[in-house]
């Protein structure tokens, strides 16, 4: 006997798994840029988030929520990737795991598993990590590339940091109260490579690049988000900067340091957590690239694209709403 | 710092007095009156708000039976609520209520998985309507039940299950309120709204199909093959299209075991058929 | 030749499949019976003319169009009738047929059979929408839409677009490329004689770029008639969509609720113009038709005329038959198509294509939780939103369903197809425009 089914009767062969797949060998030239310049260190840390991740996915699906195994979908060594992402090299593994369990179990699985979720796991795993141990989240070990037995902590500011504490009025003598000065900030070069402070993804942004570029053509995302997020920032820093010439504005820096190309690329662009319509991904675009802008030069953090992520996350549900397609044959001319 | 505590107190008393003053003012000048005994007439209702009466809600029937007369309030009925609460209303508004008979909901096809064996494999969303515009049906019966239990997840009253074993939609007698969902909801049109009959006993055809008896056979062993036997039984039994029906007048107390014992196919379902053995 | 266009919103690419693009028309023969259903179009079905025992001939009349939305039915064997009752149909339904005993292949004499190109059009316009009338011709693109009515526009509302849909986007389907390979001046003439109805000079052939032969030959033809252009289109689904197709090549966008003819344009298949030709010139009604016989689970794939009425499985049979491999038989394409449940249902005036689909094909993954990824909403050539569609439908939030548009939607399939999570989004769509319906 024939099988019955309603039409379509073909379908594309891109599944979730698929598209995790992807994302995943997206990530991949910022993870191995992260093991050559942090050492093994950053190796760890990766692993330890990714396998906290999947199991407390695991846990919770088959004995919580009894739905089975839902691993099998990738998300969770997505969510744990990017956690790892965000975190510095030294981290212990026991923060590492909290971190995850903040990800997993309390952002993504307690509203329901993947597609339900709110907010961006990993992000909140990371503000989760970064407010209850300041100390150990802002440590940053200093770039020794292709050192990798090298463990001695030696730590130095990230970019974001030295700028933050650079004075307005005086830029070319302040120092900062972390021993940082003007001076220590890398080439544009290193930054664009990734030889510098920061935490483990966030530091090459060709490496961020590459996987973008990958997803592109792999029709993982639509361009939007990223290009709107980045070039809002680089052109509000901009104005700033040709109005008052302060190296602090400097757009370029803001575009190449802190986790801006990581987040723009792989944060802002979560399916779960960004809008869906296209007019809806350029408006969470431009609003997160305006909040990064602010809380970077306004607010007592150095960096705000986690925060700025995350706000607006809260507002998706809001954007869906208003900014629809325009239906055929309605709403023009 | 006193006064400041004090200015706080007359600032916050000024804008609650102020609210105050213009919510009385807004209530006085847009409150609609309404009779008080609609409320107090909602109030005996199940307050299930399901349109089986055919308003739009029990605040609307409520508004109904009060501005009813003697004669449009005999009209007036909520089948969940039943007599009980109708009687309730009626001696709250002063009227007499009309004696109606209790209703159940009975699904007239008999297409179980023993019955009617699935033959096509079909792959879809569960749902009955799309899979009555899509085929004919899993079992190949163009009026059978199709099983996906789309009655079920209609039913406000938890009254409707799909039977593990059998496949198909059973009704739990106590719960059914024959409020009309499944009626208008099966694709189908297999649900009838029916009199529960004396102590229960009632007896219908449970099936619709119209096809030729032996086409009819094939895919279903339980299938009303148009035979006209039960007409011979009682005249008011009707047979169209090779469907036969059983009016509601058929008593089944008299009828019901003999109509059962003679269908053929067992098409003819009576609740209670040993009643008139005893 | 101008740029290559295509509609704006939405779309998607499946693969093409298109293994019969080279294969050319062949007969496909006479069966033993022919089934001809009554009702091959929207609207009322036809009065029958015949009974049991009659003699009919190729292209006798043997159903009445009942009313104006309805269409007539014409014998497309010569033989004796030996049923006129219900029979199951493709879905298991049963469907009023005329059973036709083949005898020998006598043609109605009045048929011309020669196979050369008439082109000097002798009619006027009332006269040839009398003609089409009688041949029983309905929009063979598949929605079975009585071509007449289409004809007969009111004064006031005369199309300055007449475009002819040569664009088969649906994966597999071939009959249409083929056709207008194979009768390429024929179809151009088709052009000419709406032309003539409507009082407009110009008519445009879209075809999708996948099609080189075709454009080829049709440019090359159409630069001997005045008026008739050929034009390229993207390859893209549904790009053949009656409304994705005006606005690809005017701009212009049918309203909600609204037809074609509101903003100009009228827009007809190749195989109908092919069979209005036919009518015309010829006196041929429609009895025959172009099928694609193909599918990766097809041995003999192929091309071929068939006359309304034979049962498909004489058809698949002539292709190499129904193998193990064979998990579903699809009537027309594999995105709109219908999948059969009696393969010995006949082939009608609509029926574009006979698809035998492997498992590796089909696939029928499990569908898993909404990722939100909002493909499904930039594919949806409406600018619809399917997934808050089937949230609303899964809930039962019917009333949510109109300011959410769910009547526009043309039940493309391209947000199903699309959907990572392969939630059946279509399904829940239809079951949307169903309770709509319901609910008024």
């Amino acid at each position: 006997m024939f099988t019955i089914s309603t039409a379509p009767h073909m379908n594309s062969p891109v599944t979730t798994q698929t598209l995790m797949r992807d994302v995943i060998i997206a990530l991949m030239p910022a993870a191995i840029v992260a093991v050559l310049i942090f050492g093994i260190g950053a190796l760890k840390v990766m692993l330890t988030a990714v396998a906290g991740c999947v199991l407390f996915e695991y846990l919770v699906s088959k004995y919580l929520l009894h739905r089975g195994n839902t691993v099998t979908d990738n998300s969770a060594i997505i969510t744990g990737l990017l956690l790892a992402f965000n975190l510095p090299s030294s981290m212990p593994i026991w923060m590492i795991l909290v971190g995850c369990f903040m990800a997993i179990v309390v952002t993504k699985m307690a509203f329901g598993g993947l597609g339900k979720n709110l907010f961006n796991p990993a992000l909140v795993g990371r503000v989760f990590l970064f407010i209850s141990f300041p100390v150990q989240m802002t440590h940053w070990p200093k770039p020794s590339f292709a050192d990798f037995l090298n463990t001695d902590v030696q730590t130095g500011a990230t970019v974001l940091g030295i700028l933050k504490h650079v004075d307005v009025q005086s830029s070319a003598t302040a120092l900062s109260n972390q021993g940082a000065s003007l001076a220590d900030l890398p080439t544009y070069t290193e930054m664009f490579l990734g030889y510098m402070g920061g935490s483990l993804g966030e530091v090459s942004a060709l490496a961020l690049l590459l996987g973008l570029a990958y997803m592109l053509k792999r029709n993982v995302i639509t361009w939007h988000i990223p290009f709107f997020y980045l070039a809002t920032v680089f052109v509000v820093t901009c104005v700033f900067w040709l109005v008052t010439g302060n190296i602090k504005y400097d757009p370029l820096t803001h575009l190449l340091s802190g986790g801006l190309m990581l987040g723009a690329i792989f944060m802002a662009t979560d399916y779960v957590t960004s809008p869906m319509s296209t007019n809806g991904k350029i408006f969470f675009a431009i609003c997160c690239g305006l909040l990064t802008v602010i809380i970077r030069l306004y607010g007592s953090y150095p960096e705000g694209v986690s925060f700025a992520i995350l706000i607006m996350n809260a507002f998706v549900p809001l954007i869906d709403k208003i900014f629809v397609p325009r239906i055929y044959g309605t709403g023009r001319k | 710092m006193d006064n400041l505590i004090l200015l706080n107190i007359i600032i916050l008393g000024l804008i609650a007095l102020i609210a105050a003053i213009v919510l009385y003012f807004v209530s006085k000048k847009f409150s609609v009156s309404e009779d008080p005994r609609i409320d107090q007439t909602e109030a005996l209702l199940p307050g299930a708000n399901c349109g089986a009466c055919g308003k739009a809600g029990c605040h609307d029937f409520a508004t109904s039976c009060v501005k009813a007369d003697a004669k449009s309030f005999s009209n007036l009925y909520c089948p969940v609520g039943g007599a009980k609460v109708m009687e309730k209303v009626a001696t709250f508004l002063g009227f007499t209520a009309a004696q109606r008979e209790p209703t159940v909901a009975v699904l007239r096809c008999q297409g179980t998985c023993q019955n009617a064996p699935e033959k096509i494999n079909y792959i879809g969303i569960k749902s009955c309507r799309l899979a009555n515009k899509t085929f004919i049906g899993r079992s190949g019966c163009p009026t059978g039940c199709l099983r996906f239990g789309d009655c079920v997840s209609v039913c406000k009253f938890g009254a409707l299950h799909i039977d593990e074993k059998l496949g198909i939609p059973v009704v739990d007698e106590d719960k059914c309120t024959s409020c009309g969902a499944c009626v208008n909801m099966c694709p189908r049109q297999l649900f009838e709204i029916r009199p529960k009959g004396t102590n229960g006993n009632r007896v219908y055809v449970a099936c619709r199909n119209t096809q030729k008896g032996a086409q009819a056979r094939k895919n279903c062993t339980a299938a009303c093959i148009g035979c006209m036997k039960c007409t011979k039984i009682n005249p008011e039994i009707k047979v169209e299209n090779n469907l036969s029906y059983i009016p509601t007048t058929v008593s089944a107390d008299e009828f019901g075991a003999e109509l059962v014992k003679n269908c053929p196919t067992g098409a003819i379902v009576c609740t209670k058929p040993s009643v008139k053995d005893k | 030749m101008s740029a290559i266009k295509t509609f704006s919103i939405g779309g998607i690419h499946p693969d093409k499949h298109k293994i019969t693009t080279d294969s050319p028309i062949r007969e496909a023969g006479l069966p033993e019976y022919v089934y001809i259903p009554v009702k091959q179009h929207i609207g009322a079905p036809a009065k029958i003319l015949v009974q049991k025992g009659d003699k009919v001939k190729v292209g006798t009349l043997i159903a009445d169009a009942d009313g104006i939305v309805s269409a007539d039915v014409h014998s497309s064997v010569s033989g004796e009738v030996t049923k006129v009752e219900d029979i199951e149909g493709e879905f298991g339904w049963l469907e009023t047929m005329i059973t036709v005993k083949v005898e020998g292949d006598e043609f109605e004499p009045s048929i011309d059979r020669s196979q050369d190109v008439s082109k000097d059009i002798p009619y006027t316009a009332g006269e040839i929408v009398q003609i089409i009338r009688e041949a029983g011709i309905v929009g063979m693109g598949g929605a079975g839409y009585p071509t007449p009515i289409k004809e007969t526009v009111p004064f006031e509302k005369k199309p300055d677009f007449l475009i002819l849909n040569g664009i088969e986007c649906e994966p597999f389907l071939t009959a249409d490329d083929r056709l207008m390979v194979e009768r390429a001046e024929q179809i151009i003439i088709g052009a000419k004689i709406i032309n003539k109805v409507l009082g407009i000079q110009n008519a445009i052939i879209a075809i999708d770029e996948n099609k080189p032969n075709a454009i080829e030959t049709l440019t090359n033809i159409s630069r001997r008639y005045v008026g008739v252009n050929v034009q390229v289109c993207a390859t893209k689904y549904p790009q053949g969509g009656e409304k994705q197709l005006i606005q690809a090549i005017t701009g212009r966008e049918v309203p909600p609720g609204k037809l074609p003819l509101d903003v100009g344009c009228l827009v007809q298949n190749v195989g109908t113009v092919y069979a209005i030709y036919e009518a015309v010139m010829k006196h041929k009604p429609l009895f025959e038709r172009v099928v694609t016989v193909s599918g990766d689970a097809c041995a003999k794939p192929g091309n071929y005329l068939v006359r309304v009425g034979t049962p498909a499985s004489f058809l698949i049979e002539q292709c190499g038959g129904i193998t193990e491999d064979v998990d579903q038989v699809v009537f027309g394409g594999p995105m709109m198509g219908t999948s059969a449940v009696n393969i010995n249902a006949p082939i009608t005036k609509l029926t574009s294509g006979i698809l035998l689909l492997s498992k590796e094909l089909t696939r029928h993954p499990a569908e898993t939780a909404c990722i939100r990824c909002g493909k499904c909403v930039d594919v949806c050539p409406m600018g619809l939103r399917p997934f808050a569609i089937a949230c609303s439908v899964r809930d039962g939030f019917y009333d949510e369903l109109k300011p959410l548009h769910v009547a526009d939607c043309i039940e493309c399939g391209c947000c199903s197809y699309i959907c990572p999570a392969k939630i059946p989004l279509l399904d829940y769509c239809k079951l949307g425009k169903y309770e709509l319906k319901k609910s008024k």
